[in-house]
């Protein structure tokens, strides 16, 4: 093992610059441990944003040697080859200073995708008896565990390629919401996501699937967008 | 790509998918029976079968190869999306124009 890390992290905005220092390797080191070394120890000024540690609040998401990993679960054993790290802010998104990028348009995309739930009964009805068993409770489980860290919108080829692209987060959200039996609001959230930057944009990449840290799979929750949409264009229930 | 963009490039994906394996299958032939540029032709000329075969094909094209065209114009310059559209319609026509014009070279008597 190395006695000390090689670890450049990304300092300033989007005209910054990486900038290395040293920082000592120890057993079982994560790499949110590798920045929070640097900001106690090295240079406070450091920005950077984490909460939990312990991988549920999704917030301390990074580009840790060119892939966007949730750092707090990383270990660096694991990543950093010949002591070696490179940091630097979550990809397609706008850099505020440092390894903290400006979150908004990954948040408004989701309401652009329709992903809230649109209730269907008030407190005063009976709670809806859901089977656990059948296709569309265990479709909606796509997004149950997601922790909204944006690793799979700074993973994914299409969002870099086209603004309007609302992502594999906030689409898996739909699907969530789309196999929901109690929600009301399908008809706008179909309509909403059979657009330009809806589903239809997905070139079924993958790298959402393969780098989500929660083993989600966005892109097959996608490709039933894709059917449903279609199904729902031919049905005449929403227009193009 | 919004879904009737979508159902239009499956659905002449899902055309062509057949009519390029007969066309293959039908150079494979050609070729290994060593068919002439005019044995070929005489079996085309006037053939409303092989116009129509080819005619769908030329279509499908045009139509497939449009919409990947404007996505990738999207995606990939500065273009806006209407504009993508606007060069993927003329880059469609002109597909359908040139194949247009080699079906009716081989199947017109």
């Amino acid at each position: 093992m190395h006695s000390e890390l090689s670890v450049s992290l990304w300092r300033g905005g989007e005209d910054g610059r990486y900038e290395t220092y040293s920082v000592p390797q120890r057993e079982n080191q994560t790499v949110l441990d590798v920045v929070t070394f640097v900001q106690r120890h090295v240079d406070p000024t450091l920005s950077y944003r984490f909460a939990c540690r312990v991988g549920v609040c999704g917030s301390c998401a990074m580009t840790v040697n060119g892939k966007p990993r949730w750092t707090c679960r990383t270990h660096v054993a694991k990543v950093a080859h010949g002591g070696r790290l490179e940091i630097g802010p979550l990809e397609n998104l706008p850099v505020i200073k440092d390894l903290a990028t400006d979150m908004r348009v990954f948040f408004e995309k989701w309401q652009e995708a329709k992903g809230v739930f649109a209730p269907t009964k008030t407190r005063h009805d009976a709670i809806a008896q859901i089977r656990p068993d059948t296709p569309a409770r265990i479709a909606a489980d796509a997004a149950i565990e997601c922790i909204n860290c944006g690793i799979c919108y700074s993973a994914c080829d299409t969002v870099r390629w086209n603004d309007d692209y609302f992502g594999p987060a906030a689409l898996t959200r739909a699907w969530t919401l789309v196999n929901d039996e109690r929600d009301g609001g399908n008809t706008a959230r179909l309509q909403a996501i059979a657009g330009s930057g809806g589903c239809h944009a997905c070139h079924s990449h993958q790298s959402c699937q393969q780098l989500c840290p929660q083993s989600l799979n966005p892109t097959a929750a996608i490709a039933g967008l894709k059917r449903r949409t279609v199904a729902a264009y031919l049905n005449g229930e929403i227009t193009a | 790509m919004n879904v009737r963009l979508y159902i239009w490039q499956r659905a002449t994906a899902a055309i062509m998918a057949p009519l390029v394996l007969v066309h293959i299958a039908l150079i494979f032939y050609a070729t290994r029976q060593g068919l002439s540029a005019a044995d070929v032709l005489s079996r085309t000329r006037g053939s409303i079968a092989w116009a129509a075969f080819y005619g769908i094909f030329v279509a499908a094209v045009s139509i497939h190869a449009a919409i990947g065209v404007r996505n990738v114009l999207h995606e990939w310059t500065p273009l806006t999306e209407r504009r993508a559209g606007f060069c993927a319609i003329a880059f469609g026509l002109l597909l359908a124009a040139l194949g247009a014009r080699a079906v009716a070279a081989v199947v017109l008597p």
